[in-house]
């Protein structure tokens, strides 16, 4: 804990470059990736992600040390020239797409396993670190690489800002983009020239072997909280900064681990969590509110019955037992006393030695369930011709969802009828 | 029964078209008049989408070529607009009913202009006119596949375009809706503007089109209503008699024959 304070003050220069610089190569690959999510292009992103490390290689072998401008320029190199093999496989020969993908990751991943070997064993000492680009290492950056890096990413940010309109249009419909006179083709280049620089940017930070996750997971994991495309790009940014900060932090208590695996660890904690709880699309926020729904329609259906019974015997405050509301309806005994006790917490039951009864309240809510029930057996009878025998199954499960607003329009359009079709009364108040 | 106009809206001239050196359009050859009503009728696979994306150059043309208004369609994108079918984009896309017609506007916007107050008008008005402009907020994945066809049609309305391509948007829509469709076309058919819709029966297109093109892998009519819809013609189109076209086809495709492919 007191190491995490410590890392947050910035006392160490060092430390604010590397916090700085992950926040930003995460969150720029994670607004790239948005689109590469929304084009279904996942695989893509990473079979690239592995082909930089050749380019990486050859970088190195070109200028004899970790000169990050040449290291840059060959992993931009070898993921350009990996996606141009991709498309000429997938177009010219019979081989499909996602076979094309795994052939030129395979590799392209081996031959920089090669060089990467090779340099290894050369006995040159300047190569030490260099394979922190297999699993990257937040912390080995230097200010000059962070320099590249995050002009790189910066550099990023502003050019999808730039081109949001057009890169929504050609990841939504690119026949209507092309249709439009639409220069599909330039602006596809844009966007893979894009998705290239925040790979290369980004695997001294996350490494190659896992930089496509940090591309697509943190748009999987923003697309569960909304519908909206702005701000589905702005969750993802954030979640991918927030995954580039643990990742500078581990980086920096743990100086033996790797980074990237911690980045992606974070980053899928995030997606799962928006997989369960993120509301409405996530999968317990649906397991919720449904168990809510069902609790309010018993809730509603007890009150119904307090009502009946107190109808049938003309007072509506007499106490009652379980076992008499239980001899009227089939609840299941538990669930009616645990509806028993959330409605007298609402206020609208009380009880006395075991015995229930309505309050004020409670008695009025019990009317208007009864009369939404009653109401809607006269609409179906009147407007859809359904026998009467035939109304009460449908009307068990509308009352529940009716709203005041349309309940007002049915009592106007029924013209407040005064018995329902078994002849009983429908009360109003 | 070929018919050729004097100053066409669209003329197609000895158009092939092949997918993977398979031709599936041969020698197509056809104008179609300005301000018509056009239908193109054929069965299943008879490549009436193809002819669509290769008039709008989705497609690469084996031999011949297109002109619209007696331009290259990239002369004038800006007057066509193409309503493609629509299962062609993923529906759940993160986008509203109103976002999705307002891409409609972005020919006239151009690259890197946002829309402005006046285009979100024009796509709410394009969307009363189709009914939906309750649904502007609604999320497109949650829309009936009537209602989909419904915003792609607003999208090309907002456009406001002067010849209009639409593949199947009659398909899945409810008998209610085909009418006020059928009868927004006939309003813009009145001021002038053409209408090019791909249809599959051949009842109700005797009522709605004025001109037809009857296509099966070539052209086998392209006419007036009354003098194209007729049974031998149909017969044609829908008949049998082409095997021996497909059997060619497959033939060019396994042998690599390359004769017919430009590049
Ligand atoms: N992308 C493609 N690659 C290869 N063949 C294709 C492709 N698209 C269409 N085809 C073939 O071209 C032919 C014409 O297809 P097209 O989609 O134009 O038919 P259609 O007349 O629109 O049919 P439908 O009524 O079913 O929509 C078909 O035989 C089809 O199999
Ligand atoms: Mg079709």
């Amino acid at each position: 804990m007191e190491q995490f304070w410590e890392f947050l003050s910035f006392s160490e220069p060092n430390i604010r470059y590397v916090t700085f610089g992950s926040i930003l190569l995460c969150g720029s690959a994670a607004v790239v990736g948005s689109f590469i999510f929304l084009k279904k292009k996942a695989l893509v992103g990473d079979a690239v992600a592995h082909a930089v490390l050749p380019g990486v290689c050859l970088g190195f072998l070109l200028a004899g040390n970790k000169n990050p401008v040449l290291l840059v320029t060959g992993a931009f190199v070898t993921g350009w020239l990996s996606l141009v093999a991709i498309d000429y496989i997938s177009a010219k020969s019979k081989i499909k797409e996602d076979t094309a993908i795994g052939l030129i990751l395979s590799v392209f991943f081996g031959i920089g396993i090669l060089l990467l070997t090779y340099i290894q064993h050369s006995g040159n000492a300047a190569q030490s670190g260099l394979d922190h680009f297999l699993f990257g290492k937040a912390a080995a950056m230097v200010s000059s690489d962070l320099n590249v890096f995050s002009g790189i990413a910066f550099m990023l940010i502003i050019a999808v800002v730039l081109f949001f309109k057009e890169f929504t249009l050609i990841s939504f419909d690119i026949d209507f983009a092309k249709t439009i006179g639409f220069p599909v083709r330039r602006l596809e280049l844009v966007l893979t020239t894009l998705t290239v620089l925040a790979i290369v940017a980004g695997i001294q930070a996350i490494g190659v072997v896992l930089m496509a996750a940090i591309l697509i997971t943190p748009a999987a994991a923003a697309r569960f909280w909304t519908d909206n495309l702005k701000k589905m790009v702005f969750l993802s940014a954030a979640f991918g900064g927030v995954s580039g900060f643990a990742g500078a932090f581990i980086s920096y208590a743990a100086p033996a681990m790797p980074t990237g695996p911690w980045i992606v660890m974070v980053i899928s904690v995030i997606a799962l969590f928006s997989f369960f709880f993120a509301p409405q699309k996530g999968i317990v926020m649906k397991l919720i509110s449904r168990k809510k729904m069902e609790n309010q329609i018993r809730e509603e259906n007890i009150l119904k019955l307090l009502f009946q019974l107190g109808q049938k015997d003309g007072n509506y405050f007499q106490q009652r037992s379980v076992n008499e509301i239980l001899a009227k309806r089939p609840f299941k005994p538990k669930q009616l006393i645990s509806g028993l006790a959330r409605l007298k917490k609402q206020g609208f039951l009380e009880n006395g030695d075991g015995r229930w009864k309505f309050t004020r309240a409670g008695q009025k809510k019990g009317a208007r369930m009864v009369k939404l029930h009653r109401l809607w057996e006269v609409y179906l009878t009147r407007y859809l011709r359904i026998a009467s025998d035939h109304v009460h199954e449908d009307a068990e499960t509308i009352e529940h969802i009716i709203t005041p607003d349309l309940e007002a329009k049915l009592e106007k359009l029924l013209e407040y009828p005064v018995k329902d079709p078994h002849q009983s009364d429908i009360p109003y108040l | 029964m070929i018919q050729q106009v004097e100053d066409p809206a669209v003329e197609v001239h000895d158009l092939t078209v092949t997918y993977h050196k398979k031709p599936v359009l041969w020698d197509i050859d056809l104008t179609l008049p300005k301000g018509a009503i056009i239908g193109i009728i054929g069965p299943n696979g008879a490549g009436k989408s193809t002819l669509i994306k290769a008039i709008m150059n989705l497609i690469p043309h084996g031999s011949g070529y297109v002109k619209i208004f007696n331009r290259d369609i990239d002369e004038v994108r800006d007057k066509v607009s193409y309503v493609p079918q629509k299962e062609s984009v993923d529906w759940d896309f993160p986008a509203s009913v109103m976002d999705v017609v307002l891409m409609g506007r972005y020919a006239k916007l151009g690259l890197f202009k946002r829309p402005r107050k006046a285009d979100k008008e024009v796509a709410l008005d394009c969307l009363k006119k189709v009914g939906m402009d309750a649904y502007k907020s609604r999320q497109i994945a949650q829309l009936s596949g009537g209602q989909q066809q419904r915003v792609f049609l607003a999208r090309a309305l907002a456009q406001e375009a002067d010849i209009y391509f639409m593949d199947e948007p009659f398909a899945g829509v409810d008998a209610a809706t085909e009418t006020a469709i059928i009868e927004l076309l006939r309003e813009m058919s009145e001021k002038g503007k053409t209408v090019v819709v791909i249809h599959h029966d051949i009842q109700s297109a005797m009522e709605y089109f004025n001109w037809i093109v009857l296509l099966n892998m070539r052209l086998v009519a392209s006419g007036p209503t009354a003098q194209t819809l007729i049974p031998s013609l149909l017969e044609e189109t829908y008949g049998g008699k082409l095997t021996l076209l497909a059997e060619v086809g497959n033939l060019m495709q396994k042998t690599e024959f390359t004769g017919r492919d430009k590049r």
